[in-house]
C-alpha cells in the first residue's frame, strides 16, 4: 500500500510532462502530416497549375527556360478560339460523359442489387468476368467495333459515343455499386419488406437514399473517365460528335512551335470537368470513405 | 433505318446548321501551318463553290495517320478528303483505296506540278493525291559565325566538311553549337535524316531481294559518323531533338549549321520568329560519296478516299486547294513566304514569291534534284528517298530509329546497335513474307 502510494506520489509530477509531451507529439505528427499533404497535393497539381501558366504565355516564352516572369498574353485563347469552335466539342463532352454515365448507373443499380442481396455461387465469378473485359488493350477491338460502328451508322454519332463509354464504364460502375450496397445493414431492407415494400419501392425509398454518396462518387468517376477518354473519341468520330479530346489533339504539331496554344486548349478542356469535380469533392470524399470505418 | 436514328440521344447531334441544298464534304488534314491557313480561307472556297460546305477534321500528324489508316482499310466513309503523304500514296493506292485523278481540267495546269513530286503522288502513271505543298531538305547555317572563321561555304559542301566546321565553330560553354541534327526516333523523325545519310554514305535499306543491308559497312560509316558528329559537336540531349527542338535551337542562336526540311526556310527567315534571320545562310544538304538520295523529298498531299460518298464535290475542294489561284489567294492574303511550297513552277517563277522568299531557289533545286525511284547507289527495289515505300515500313523504321538513338546515347555502341536492327529486320520482313 505505502508502496503504491510512494509510487504514485513519485509519478505525479510526472504526470503533466507526459501529458503535454504526448500534446506536442500530436501537434507533431499533425503539422507533419500536414506539410505532407500539401506537398503531395501540389506536386499532384503542379502540372496542371504550369499548363495554366504557360497557356498565357508566347509560344516563344513557352519553350524557352522555365520562369514565372513573364507579361501574361490571351492570344494563344484566341488563336484557338479561331481555329476551331470550343463550344461545339464542349457541348459533346458534357452529352456524352453524362449520358453514358446515367446509362450506366441505370444498368448498375438493378445489377448492384441482386448482386449484393441475392448473391448466388455465381456472383463472384460473374463480377470477376466483368472485370476481365477491361484486361483487354482497347486498339485490339478497334477495327471489330469500327465495323460494326460503320454498318449501323453509329460512326460519328454521339449516341455511339455513350454505348461504347457506358460499355467501358460499366464493370468498375457495378463493382464500386456492389461494395457500397454490402456494406447496407441488410435489416433495414427487411423491415421495409415486413412493411410491405416491393423490390422496387425497397430500392427507390431505402437503398438509393442510404447509399446516395456511394453512387454519387460512383457516378462522377464514371463522369471524369468518359470527359477524359482519349482513345475511342479519337478513333470513333471525325466532325460531329468529337469531344474535347479530339479539340485538344488538334493542337499538338509535329512542325512549329505549339506548347502555348496546346496548354490553352487543354486549359479550356480541363476547366468544365475541375470546377465540376471542385464543387463536387465533398460527396467524392464521402463517397470514397463511406462504410471505410465499420 | 439507321440505329443513330432509332437512339434519342443522336437527334440532336444529327441536326446541323446545313444551307438548304449544299453538299458538306469532311476534310481530314495535319495542323501544319500551311494548313491551318487552308482552314481559314474556307469561307473564300464557299464563296466559290456554294453548294459545297466544309467540315474540317484536324489532328495532330500521328494521331490523324492512325485515325484515317482505321477508317480507310474498313471502309469507314467518314471522310470525302484525306491530307495524306508521299509514303502512303503508293502503298493505298495499290490496294485501290484512293480515287485516281485522271482527266483533271484543263485550267488545273497538271504539268505545272513539279515533275519529282508528281511522280511520288503516282501510281502506274496516275495521278492518286494533289500536292498542297513539298519539301525537300538542305543546310542551313550562320554567315556570321562562318565569316568571323574564315570559312567559305561551297556550292556543294561534303558530310566530312561540315565535320571540320562543326568541329572550329563548336563552344558548348557559350551554347554555342557545331550542329544541330535530329536524333527523336521515330520512322519520319531521325530516320528521315539516316536514311539520306545512309544513302549518299553508299548504303541502301534494302537490296533487290528484300534482304535488309543495315549491318552493311556503309550503314556502318554512315551512322558512325552521324553519331559521333552529333555527341561530339551537337548540343546537350539530342537524342530527344526533333524538327520543333531543332528549329527553336537554331532560332535562338544556338546552332551553327543544321540539315532538315526545306520548310523551315520560311520561318527561319522570319525575324518575328527567328533571332537568326539576317544571318541566315542556306546550302544544298551535304553529300558523301554520291549525290544520290543525299536530301529527301516529302509532299503532303489531298486524296480522295475510294469509300467517299461526295467524289465531286470532293474534286472540286483538292483541285481548289492545289491551284495556281490558291497559291495567289494566300499570297495576297497571308503574304508571300506563307504561301505553300514546292509544288508548282509558276510559283517559283513569280517575281512576288522570289522576292519575299530568297531561299526559293535552293528550295527549287532540292525538290527538282530528289529522285524518290532512284535514290541509292546500289540498286534498290523500292520507292521513297528517306523511307521505304512498304507498309512495314513504319514499325521497321521506328524501331531501328530507337536502336540509332540509343548509339546516340551512349547505351549501346553503334556496331550493336546495327546488328539488332538488322535482326529485328530480317524478323519483320521474314514474318510479312518478303524472305524465306
Amino acid at each position: 500500500m505505502t508502496t503504491a502510494k510512494n509510487q504514485t506520489v513519485a509519478r505525479a509530477p510526472a504526470a503533466p510532462a507526459t501529458r503535454s509531451a504526448l500534446a506536442s507529439a500530436l501537434l507533431n505528427r499533425r503539422l507533419w502530416l500536414g506539410v505532407l499533404g500539401w506537398t503531395l497535393a501540389l506536386v499532384i497539381f503542379f502540372p496542371i497549375f504550369w499548363m495554366i501558366v504557360t497557356g498565357f504565355k508566347t509560344e516563344a516564352e513557352a519553350i524557352a527556360d522555365p520562369s514565372l516572369i513573364f507579361s501574361p498574353t490571351l492570344e494563344n485563347y484566341a488563336e484557338v478560339q479561331s481555329r476551331a469552335g470550343y463550344a461545339k466539342f464542349a457541348l459533346n463532352s458534357v452529352v456524352v460523359a453524362f449520358g453514358s454515365t446515367l446509362l450506366a448507373l441505370l444498368i448498375a443499380i438493378p445489377a448492384a442489387y441482386s448482386m449484393a442481396f441475392l448473391p448466388t455461387k455465381r456472383t463472384k465469378g460473374t463480377l470477376l468476368w466483368m472485370l476481365s473485359t477491361k484486361m483487354l488493350p482497347p486498339v485490339g477491338v478497334l477495327v471489330p467495333i469500327y465495323l460494326l460502328f460503320r454498318d449501323t451508322g453509329l460512326l460519328d454519332t454521339r449516341t455511339g459515343l455513350v454505348i461504347v463509354y457506358t460499355l467501358m464504364n460499366l464493370p468498375i460502375v457495378v463493382w464500386m455499386l456492389y461494395t457500397f450496397f454490402k456494406d447496407m445493414p441488410k435489416d433495414i431492407l427487411e423491415a421495409g419488406r415486413m412493411d410491405g415494400a416491393g423490390t422496387l419501392q425497397e430500392v427507390i425509398y431505402l437503398l438509393l437514399p442510404l447509399t446516395l454518396p456511394g453512387i454519387a462518387s460512383t457516378g462522377l468517376l464514371a463522369v471524369i473517365l468518359s470527359w477524359n477518354e482519349a482513345f475511342w473519341s479519337l478513333n470513333l468520330t471525325s466532325s460531329q460528335a468529337a469531344p474535347l479530346t479530339a479539340y485538344i489533339a488538334s493542337f499538338s504539331s509535329p512542325e512549329g512551335l505549339f506548347w502555348a496554344k496546346l496548354s490553352a486548349a487543354s486549359t479550356m478542356a480541363i476547366a468544365p470537368i475541375l470546377i465540376f469535380g471542385w464543387l463536387t469533392q465533398k460527396q467524392m470524399v464521402r463517397g470514397l470513405t463511406f462504410g471505410a470505418v465499420k | 433505318m439507321k440505329l443513330s436514328r432509332v437512339l434519342p440521344i443522336a437527334g440532336l447531334a444529327a441536326v446541323g446548321a446545313t444551307v438548304a441544298n449544299a453538299e458538306t464534304i469532311t476534310v481530314a488534314t495535319v495542323n501544319n501551318n500551311d494548313m491551318v491557313v487552308m482552314q481559314s480561307l474556307t469561307d473564300a472556297f464557299e464563296q466559290s463553290h456554294p453548294d459545297i460546305q466544309l467540315d474540317w477534321v484536324v489532328l495532330e500528324e500521328n494521331v490523324l495517320r492512325q485515325r484515317l489508316t482505321t477508317d480507310i482499310a474498313t471502309g469507314g466513309g467518314q471522310f470525302d478528303v484525306m491530307t495524306i503523304g508521299t509514303y502512303e500514296v503508293p502503298i493505298w493506292a495499290e490496294r485501290s483505296w484512293l480515287t485516281p485523278l485522271d482527266n483533271l481540267p484543263e485550267d488545273y495546269q497538271v504539268d505545272d506540278l513539279l515533275k519529282s513530286v508528281r511522280d511520288g503522288l503516282s501510281h502506274d502513271g496516275t495521278l492518286q493525291a494533289l500536292p498542297f505543298y513539298a519539301e525537300s531538305s538542305m543546310m542551313y547555317y550562320r554567315k556570321d559565325l562562318f565569316d568571323e572563321a574564315g570559312i567559305t561555304m561551297p556550292d556543294q559542301p561534303t558530310w566530312e566538311e561540315v565535320r571540320e566546321w562543326a568541329s572550329k565553330l563548336h563552344n558548348a560553354d557559350q551554347e554555342q553549337y557545331g550542329i544541330c541534327l535530329r536524333g527523336k526516333p521515330g520512322w519520319g523523325e531521325n530516320m528521315a535524316l539516316v536514311s539520306t545519310m545512309v544513302n549518299t554514305f553508299g548504303g541502301r535499306w534494302f537490296d533487290m531481294d528484300w534482304q535488309p543491308q543495315i549491318d552493311s559497312p556503309a550503314w556502318q560509316e554512315a551512322v558512325s559518323f552521324y553519331v559521333d558528329l552529333l555527341s561530339n559537336y551537337g548540343p546537350p540531349g539530342a537524342s530527344s531533338n526533333g524538327f520543333n527542338e531543332n528549329l527553336a535551337l537554331f532560332s535562338r542562336g544556338n546552332c551553327a549549321m543544321w540539315v532538315d526540311a526545306t520548310s523551315a526556310a520560311g520561318k527561319l527567315f522570319d525575324a518575328d520568329q527567328s533571332s537568326v534571320a539576317d544571318k541566315l545562310g542556306f546550302a544544298p544538304a551535304p553529300i558523301a560519296k554520291t549525290p544520290k538520295g543525299s536530301h529527301w523529298l516529302w509532299s503532303w498531299a489531298l486524296a480522295i478516299p475510294a469509300s467517299s460518298d461526295s467524289k465531286d464535290a470532293a474534286r472540286q475542294f483538292i483541285t481548289w486547294a492545289t491551284s495556281k489561284d490558291y497559291v495567289s489567294l494566300v499570297g495576297e492574303r497571308e503574304g508571300w513566304t506563307s504561301v505553300p511550297p514546292g509544288t508548282r513552277t509558276s510559283t517559283y517563277e513569280n517575281p512576288n514569291y522570289q522576292e519575299s522568299a530568297p531561299f526559293a531557289g535552293f528550295v527549287l533545286d532540292a525538290i527538282q534534284g530528289a529522285d524518290p525511284t532512284d535514290s541509292t547507289l546500289e540498286p534498290s527495289p523500292y520507292t521513297g528517298v528517306q523511307f521505304v515505300g512498304i507498309p512495314e515500313f513504319q514499325s521497321i523504321g521506328t524501331q531501328v530509329g530507337q536502336m540509332i538513338a540509343a548509339a546516340l546515347t551512349g547505351e549501346t555502341s553503334v556496331e550493336q546497335a546495327l546488328q539488332s536492327s538488322q535482326r529485328a529486320t530480317e524478323r519483320t520482313m521474314q514474318r510479312a513474307g518478303y524472305l524465306d
